[in-house]
């Protein structure tokens, strides 16, 4: 299908790029505004040999995932907020037994029930920190439906790649926004396959690292018959709780993001070099800072605008270098100030740093950020 | 490769040797279950790199380590969720799920009988000591009334759980129940189970002499297993008869089966899906 100008569904577009980047299983639970993810996988995936099923709960639908990734099958699920806190128990699994695997978690208003037709943006620290214990979080953060079809796929290789849950964050507008592109034909990007282990290796460890802290997999059948296990584990597979192998086997689990960042760092850093201003925004809430910049810049104010589209890590340098110049930083963001907290991390206090927060279930439109620059820039 | 007569059969060609000893208590019914199990997989000629055994949390979730086996040990509660997506997207593998009471029936209630709904092609081996034994001794669903743990000090005022019954009402399409006292008995009810081509549903009636037996006074390992087979469930609320989900005579051996379609079959034959397999 590629070539072809279309109006895509946000949520289709997810779904399309994930059966072009090669998953073959999916398991979810209904949940708006996610649902068209799981409907649209429901089609394709029995076309291309693969399997959808929709379990019983949130959980079930994660835990299947992990079951079916480590079953050798390229495997994601799709929820929101409430689902999301569900799954954080088999998130933690996944990320313990380096499970490769997706979840798109389409932000709507919380906590709780909260709105589920409204958008939000606040999962960000959710989808950090949401499963216990110290763990690697890859979480990608894109802000159109071109940009969900590219990044649902790269999305798949850092997970293949990397051996970790990866966790794709867009709010219910761009879930649900009807956006026109271009399919791009699959031969345009390059897709990640798992690396199994070597058959003959004699000294062989199944959680023995390679240079990338990443060990290879072994696949179910065969014949290096392994112990998978949420348990803290040597590189055995087996569990231990001998102080210097948890403590190696822990730091090893996170150096998998610190190792390789040159693979999972993304950012857009707009018209920043002379900029006195710095916006800092993602998702919908950095379409709307585009549009503010492009009107302040009309009247001649510099206004940069940073957005991280992998939203964890944090692109920490990436930032400091985009704010180097400017005097003053804005951080619009859909949720009571999540973000905002990281910028003050990164940037410190030699800086002003301004809040821009909305919660009542409406998108942050340009004038609002407009305002509030006009403002900053009065002061 | 071992010779498949049933006589052959070896536990250490099927176990982790490397792993003993293993961490179970004296007089444990849970390493019964899994000879009955590795037995049964032996008269079977399953190739151990074509079985797949997943287990949850607690004692019973640690019998799965010791298989020599492709070996899942997930989260509480979850190996039954785990499982359906890892026979989905692998059905040429046996899938065995070793569970206890407390992982399928409390906190893995619902995938249970989800599963037995959706009749994919597990054997769930769900091992009932009535009680939770790695967490120290707290009431289960299947903890007899009256009997005492360590949050029940004045004894259970909770009704059972007949996990058959469950079983039976959400549709498995096989479901036995044994107890450890006959590991022959045991063997071949597995060994049906496996056969089967759907979710067979098997109820181990194992016993917990350390943290349970103990302290209800119910005697050594010897006793506890040979009041299993008497069954030994009190009847302190008088004539049950009419309350399905207080049983105090446990029926043993196959106590359902029909061939009702399996779910992989039933997902793999829609014409969708006929025709890739066709384009491949």
């Amino acid at each position: 299908m590629g070539g072809e100008i279309q109006p895509l569904h946000g949520n289709h577009a997810c779904a399309l790029a994930a059966v072009a980047a090669g998953c073959r299983f999916f398991a979810g639970y209904p949940i708006t505004p996610s649902s068209e993810v799981a409907e649209r996988m429901s089609r394709e995936l029995p076309a291309v040999g693969g399997v959808f099923i929709q379990m019983e709960d949130e959980i079930a639908s994660m835990a299947a995932v992990v079951g079916a990734s480590l079953g050798g099958v390229k495997a994601m699920t799709a929820t929101s907020g409430p689902g999301f806190s569900l799954k954080q128990e088999n998130i933690g699994l996944a990320s313990m037994m380096e499970a490769p695997c997706v979840i798109i978690d389409v932000m709507r208003g919380g906590p709780s029930t909260g709105m589920p037709t409204r958008p939000a943006q606040g999962d960000i620290m959710q989808a950090r920190w949401g499963t216990h214990g110290d763990h690697p979080a890859v979480v990608i953060t894109p802000a159109s439906v071109k940009e969900i079809y590219e990044e649902t796929i790269r999305a798949f290789n850092l997970a293949e790649a990397l051996r970790v849950p990866v966790v794709i964050l867009y709010d219910q507008v761009i879930a649900h926004l009807l956006e026109s592109f271009i399919i791009p034909d699959i031969s345009e990007f390059e897709i990640v396959e798992r690396e199994y282990a070597a058959p003959d290796d004699e000294d062989f460890l199944p959680f023995a690292p390679d240079a990338r802290g990443v060990p290879p997999m072994v696949r179910p059948g065969d014949g290096r018959r392994i112990h998978t296990t949420g348990l803290t584990h040597a590189e055995t597979g087996f569990p231990t709780q001998d102080p210097e192998t948890v403590d190696r086997v822990a730091r090893r689990l996170l150096s998998k993001i610190d190792k390789n960042r040159d693979l999972i760092d993304k950012f857009e850093s707009l018209e920043t070099d002379d900029a006195e201003l710095l916006i800092v925004a993602f998702g919908i809430s950095a379409r709307a800072a585009r549009r503010a910049q492009r009107i302040l810049g009309d009247d001649g104010v510099k206004v940069g605008l940073f957005r991280p589209i992998t939203m964890w890590p944090f692109p920490e340098d990436q930032l400091r270098a985009a704010a180097a110049g400017a005097k003053a930083v804005l951080v619009p963001e859909m949720n009571a100030g999540q973000l905002v907290r990281e910028v003050e991390r990164v940037l410190g206090r030699d800086i002003e740093i301004v809040s821009l927060t909305k919660i009542d279930g409406e998108p942050i439109e340009p004038p609002a950020i407009v305002a509030r620059a006009r403002e900053m820039l009065a002061s | 490769m071992n010779e498949m007569s049933p006589a052959s059969f070896e536990i250490r060609d099927y176990i982790r040797l490397d792993l003993m000893p293993h961490f179970m208590c004296p007089g444990c019914g849970h390493g019964i279950a899994m000879r009955a199990l590795l037995w049964a997989v032996h008269e079977h000629g399953i190739d151990k790199n074509d079985l797949a055994i997943v287990s949850g949390i607690g004692c019973s979730g640690r019998v799965g380590g010791y298989i020599d086996a492709n070996t899942f040990h997930v989260t509480h509660g979850r190996p039954l969720a785990f499982a359906t997506g890892l026979k989905l997207a692998r059905p040429d593998l046996t899938v065995v799920v070793i569970t206890g009471d407390g992982d399928c029936l409390a906190i893995g209630g619902n995938h249970l009988i989800h599963a037995c709904r959706r009749n994919l092609d597990i054997t769930c081996l769900m091992l009932n000591n009535e009680v939770y034994g790695m967490t120290g001794g707290q009431v289960s669903p299947t903890t007899s009334e009256t009997r005492l743990t360590t949050t029940t000090p004045a004894g259970n005022v909770e009704p059972v759980f007949d996990a058959c019954k469950l079983a039976e009402a959400a549709g498995a399409s096989f479901i036995g129940r044994e107890v450890t006292l006959q590991a022959p008995a045991l063997k071949n009810l597995i060994s049906k189970a496996i056969d089967h081509k759907g979710f067979s549903f098997v109820e181990v009636i194992s016993d917990c002499t350390e943290i349970y037996g103990r302290k209800n006074d119910l005697g050594e390992s010897p006793e506890m297993i040979l009041s299993q087979k008497a069954d030994m469930r009190p009847e302190a609320f008088g004539n049950v008869a009419d309350q399905p989900f207080r049983p105090n005579k446990l029926s043993t051996g196959v106590l359902a089966e029909n061939n009702r379609p399996e779910y992989g079959d039933v997902y793999r034959g829609q014409p969708a899906f006929r025709s890739a397999g066709e384009a491949k």
